[in-house]
């Protein structure tokens, strides 16, 4: 078997399959890139920037960007720190995060980037959009005020549940997440407690009724443990250990 | 419904017809209702939700009704110039009604949309689509009278819809005398690979702005594995103040379907796409009847062939990826990159998407051979440059140059010696001041993909900046978060300027967008939008300066106002029922 | 060398983030050494006198709330947003997807048993916004201290380095936004 070929990611050689992308590819390597629409069991989407790498002296998003030997990829830096603190920063503003009143507030990845990436302000004015919610469904609340458009949702339900339940209309500001019924509620649809849409939603969008604020406060995903570190864990299994799961799932 | 189950079967129930298929049902009934929407949806096997998905992501489709007559004003900022904005308010006071609002009997609505592409002739107006130029008072009470008299579109005086070329100076593209056919005639005698060779030793360059070498796509397309290939002409002419497509596909539209046949031999494709902005609508029966033209010259229709695809009012999908995803029916999103088109474009095969442009130059030079295309512009940017010309000039309209020109020449052409200002390449281009008017149209100095939009001396290039960072906002497509989110920010940050809230930390914070937008967008159009305001900015700075406080930070809305409500409801006006200004930092 | 003069106030807020701040416990003596309180609660000096440090709790909602914001930004050289009313608007900012006309007269004209109501008028009570915002869509706001309540030991993190000079930087743990 022949050495993988390899880029470098802040000066630390990766190594990579073909068809992997560099987040793939760094992430299964134990490197950490901050990410909030990437998900490791899905292809990658490369909206909501925040995983910008540095290549070759120009920018690029580090989930999309196919692994290619000798790339040199900058991350841990000021600049694109500074850039990731800013994108959050806008995604807050964008929503309604009030934060001390969400049942994802501890186990949130929007929140959980802020923390790990140091956001202490909100830096923008806020838009306070308002959207209805849709309590129709009789276990499952919908708050798209809090949505990000990562559109895990609508991927996990077509492409795993195979229920096409979520899709994307309207554009720029406006763009926003809608329900397949031709009510538009989500209990005219087929959701369930165990789709795969129900668990991937990064941020406060897609909530369990009656579940809410059950863990206490330190005992929640990020209250102590950074996400930096913990995305690690869901990332596939290094090169050489059985196959990649993230490039069958890029095919 | 029998109607839309004949327009569903005669579009083959396919998803890539989706759009196809919905633009149609909107010029029909003015609104796609959800029983048309639930039909579509059953008949292309489609969810419910992806149809109302590309329903919201196009300015000219609607899921409700606008009204039997939908007036969508022009709000480019030389239709603004020209008064557009007095007019519409002229209209709306005629009619009754509010301007986004549809009138109480359903009659109509009145509201703006991005340019028309009329720039030369306005402000123009699109009424159910189509295109009405040279907005007077005079014109304006003519349509609302036709309007009121429920009069039928199609027994509107012809005169409204007449549009002008208004070709001030014409050259290569504009000027040959080829018969129709004697392009291919002596094409089809070449192989593909000396049409290729011709077309990489011309040196031509893509004319829609990126100014991508044409030679290397299509070689890059041909050698990419894959049975079915494809030509798309992207005649989706969205950047402000360019119109030279429109007047290309008026006059030389078989030079331009040509190209493509050009294009088609050279890579071995067998379908061609013509992808014409909704705006262009008037163009579709000409263009038609061109193509039938062709196909009984059996120019078309043995082994490759044309089809004419409509845009709905997205500027987004000028960028080609997206057009390529509008191609297929979707949301006109930007595609990520790598891969490109050339390997993996319509229905993920390889594709050429070329401006018109483009495509006319590519025929001229295989016929008439690389050098003598080379002989004319610079060394760099070999050929002609079309330039759209409008603003405050006494002569706009189309100039055809040989690439290397000066601004100053144009200028004098048209006839607007005292100019203080010149958008180049629309908001995503550049703005330059008089003091670099000797810079050239070329790819090495000013790359353009034609706009040339002249501002005079009483002109504000504040507002100009405004009015591109208001269309930017609009045209996001949403997709990334440094567009969506920095575009709506960056709009709030000029209006807050415009409305005398805006300080020095206003411009701190534009330059933050700037910077993120530049990092990280998916597309040019996020790439660029900000690049209005820093270039006015850098060139027009008192124009800021003077609408800024003094202190450094100002809020960006009136605190005395924030307290209106709350008097209306209280009845009070005392002096603590007040807030005064701030002038104390 | 003199100690560093402090002013608090708790705007659009509720007091959450001042208990959070009394609860650094025996370290307020430690703080009393290098600090010198002037206009806060805990002291219920009514004005802030120039100051070093303004710790501002709460969002602004009404009129009062911009008067003692400004009074602050006048006085003080470096302003913290407290916690996440300061920070976002927080819980007041809820309402801003309401019109304030309909929220006075549900609450005080057609709630049941408002047979006889009336929108409070009087001169003394300081008039609400239409909005809600947080402290820099206001004024020019320095540092932001997020949670609700920013814990004590965050504060007491901000506090020791301000003292002390240093740029304020929180450990993992200690920023959180709820």
């Amino acid at each position: 078997m022949t050495e993988p070929a390899t880029f470098l990611l802040d000066g630390v050689e990766i190594p990579f399959a073909p068809g992997q992308t560099v987040i793939q590819a760094a992430l299964s390597a134990g490197r950490y890139i901050p990410h909030l629409c990437y998900h490791p069991e899905f292809r990658p989407h490369g909206s909501c920037k925040l995983c910008t790498v540095k290549v070759n002296g120009r920018t690029a998003a580090s989930c999309t960007l196919p692994a290619q030997a000798g790339l040199e990829v900058e991350s841990e830096t000021e600049e694109l720190n500074s850039l990731r603190r800013t994108l959050v920063q806008m995604l807050f503003a964008e929503g309604n995060h009030f934060c001390p009143s969400c049942e994802k507030s501890g186990n949130c990845v929007l929140q959980a980037l802020g923390y790990d990436l140091k956001v202490m302000s909100a830096g923008f004015r806020h838009f306070f959009p308002d959207r209805p919610v849709d309590a129709s469904h009789p276990d499952i609340l919908l708050d798209f005020n809090r949505c990000v458009l990562c559109e895990l949702c609508v991927r996990a339900s077509s492409e795993v549940d195979g229920k096409r339940v979520f899709a994307l209309s309207g554009r720029g500001a406006d763009k926003h997440l809608i329900v397949n019924s031709a009510s538009g509620l989500l209990a005219d649809t087929d959701m369930a407690l165990t789709d795969k849409a129900m668990e991937v939603c990064p941020v406060g969008v897609i909530l369990k009724k009656r579940a809410g604020f059950a863990q206490p406060i330190g005992a929640r995903r990020y209250d102590t443990r950074p996400i930096s570190a913990q995305a690690l864990e869901d990332a596939p299994r290094p090169l050489g250990q059985g196959h990649c799961e993230a490039c069958e799932a890029s095919e | 419904m029998t109607d839309l189950a004949s327009l569903l079967e005669r579009h083959g129930c396919r998803p890539e017809q989706l759009l196809q298929i919905l633009i149609e049902i909107q010029a029909r009934a003015q609104w796609v209702s959800p029983e048309a929407q639930q039909q579509v949806a059953d008949a292309l096997g489609l969810p419910l939700a992806r149809v109302q998905g590309v329903i919201g992501f196009y300015a000219f489709l609607s899921d409700r009704p606008w009204g039997r007559y939908r007036v969508l004003f022009s709000d480019n900022v030389t239709d603004r110039m020209l008064g557009s904005r007095e007019l519409l308010d002229r209209l709306c006071a005629r009619l009754w009604v509010e301007r986004g609002h549809v009138s109480g009997d359903g009659l109509v609505s009145v509201d703006f949309t991005s340019c028309t592409g009329l720039c030369d002739q306005g402000p123009g107006l699109l009424v159910n689509g189509h295109a009405i130029p040279r907005l007077t008072c005079e014109r304006v009470d003519r349509i609302a009278d036709l309007i009121l008299a429920q009069q039928p579109l199609e027994a509107w005086p012809a005169d409204l819809f007449d549009i002008e070329d208004n070709v001030r100076r014409a050259d290569l593209l504009l000027g040959h005398d080829l018969a129709l056919g004697e392009i291919l005639r002596s094409v089809r005698a070449a192989t593909p690979e000396a049409i290729l060779a011709e077309i990489k030793k011309s040196g031509l360059r893509g004319r829609g702005g990126a100014g991508f070498a044409t030679g290397l796509k299509w070689e890059a397309c041909r050698a990419a594995p894959g049975a079915q290939r494809y030509v798309v002409c992207n005649a989706d002419e969205g950047e402000p103040g360019t119109f030279k497509d429109r007047v290309l596909l008026t006059r030389q539209a078989d030079l331009v379907f040509d190209g493509m046949s050009v294009c088609a031999w050279a890579i071995g494709a067998s379908q061609g796409f013509l992808y014409l902005r909704g705006e262009y609508r008037h163009l579709l029966e000409p263009l038609n009847a061109a193509l039938a033209r062709r196909r009984a010259a059996g120019l078309l229709g043995r082994g490759f062939d044309i089809e004419i695809h409509l845009g709905a009012g997205a500027y987004v999908c000028g960028e080609e990826s997206a057009l390529i995803e509008s191609l297929e029916g979707k949301r006109g999103v930007p595609r990520n990159r790598p891969p490109y088109p050339v390997t993996h474009g319509y229905l993920q095969r390889p594709t050429v998407v070329n401006n018109v442009e483009t495509f006319a130059a590519a025929a001229l030079i295989a016929h008439h051979g690389a050098d003598a295309y080379r002989a004319l512009g610079t060394a760099k940017s070999a050929g002609t440059k079309l330039l759209s010309v409008a603003g405050d000039c006494a002569r706009p309209g189309i100039y055809e140059y040989p690439f290397g020109v000066t601004v100053r020449q144009v200028l004098a052409d048209c006839h607007a010696e005292d100019a203080q200002a010149v958008q180049i390449s629309g908001p995503s281009g550049v703005c330059i001041d008089a003091s670099e008017f000797d810079r050239r149209i070329a790819f090495e100095d000013l790359p353009t993909a034609g706009a040339f939009t002249v501002f005079g001396p009483g002109r504000d290039l504040f507002e100009m900046a405004r009015a591109y960072t208001d269309f930017f906002a609009h045209e996001s497509c949403g997709f990334c978060t440094p567009c969506r989110v920095g575009t709506a920010m960056l709009k709030g940050v000029m209006d807050k300027i415009a409305g005398g809230h805006g300080a020095p930390c206003d411009l701190a914070e534009i330059e933050k967008l700037d910077k993120v937008l530049h990092q990280s967008a998916h597309c040019g159009l996020g790439h660029t939008a900000c690049n209005p305001t820093l270039d006015t900015l850098k060139r027009f700075k008192p124009t800021y300066v003077r609408r800024l406080k003094h202190q450094d930070f100002e809020p960006a809305f009136d605190l005395d106002g924030a307290l209106e409500r709350a008097r209306q409801m209280t009845g009070r006006d005392d002096v603590g029922a007040h807030l005064g200004e701030e002038t104390v930092e | 060398m003199s100690k560093l003069k402090v002013a608090t106030t708790s705007l659009a807020g509720c007091f959450g983030c001042h208990t959070s701040f009394l609860d650094i416990d025996e370290r307020l003596f430690t703080l009393l050494d290098l600090v010198e309180f002037n206009r806060t609660p805990l002291t219920d000096i009514k004005h802030c006198a120039p100051s070093d440090l303004g710790l501002i709790e709460g969002g602004i909602c009404n009129a009062e709330n911009v008067h003692v914001l400004r009074e602050f930004r006048r006085n003080c050289k470096v302003i913290v947003a407290l916690g996440a009313c300061a920070v976002t608007g927080g819980l007041p900012a809820q309402r801003n997807h309401l019109d304030l006309g309909a929220c006075l007269t549900e609450v005080y004209l057609t709630e049941r048993g408002m047979a006889h109501g009336l929108i409070p008028n009087d001169p003394e009570l300081p008039l609400p916004l239409d909005k809600v915002h947080p402290l820099h869509e206001v004024v020019r706001v320095d540092y932001f201290l997020p949670g609700c309540p920013p814990s004590a030991d965050a504060i007491w993190a901000f506090l020791t380095d301000f003292v002390a000079g240093r740029e304020p930087r929180l450990d993992y743990g200690l920023i959180k936004y709820d």
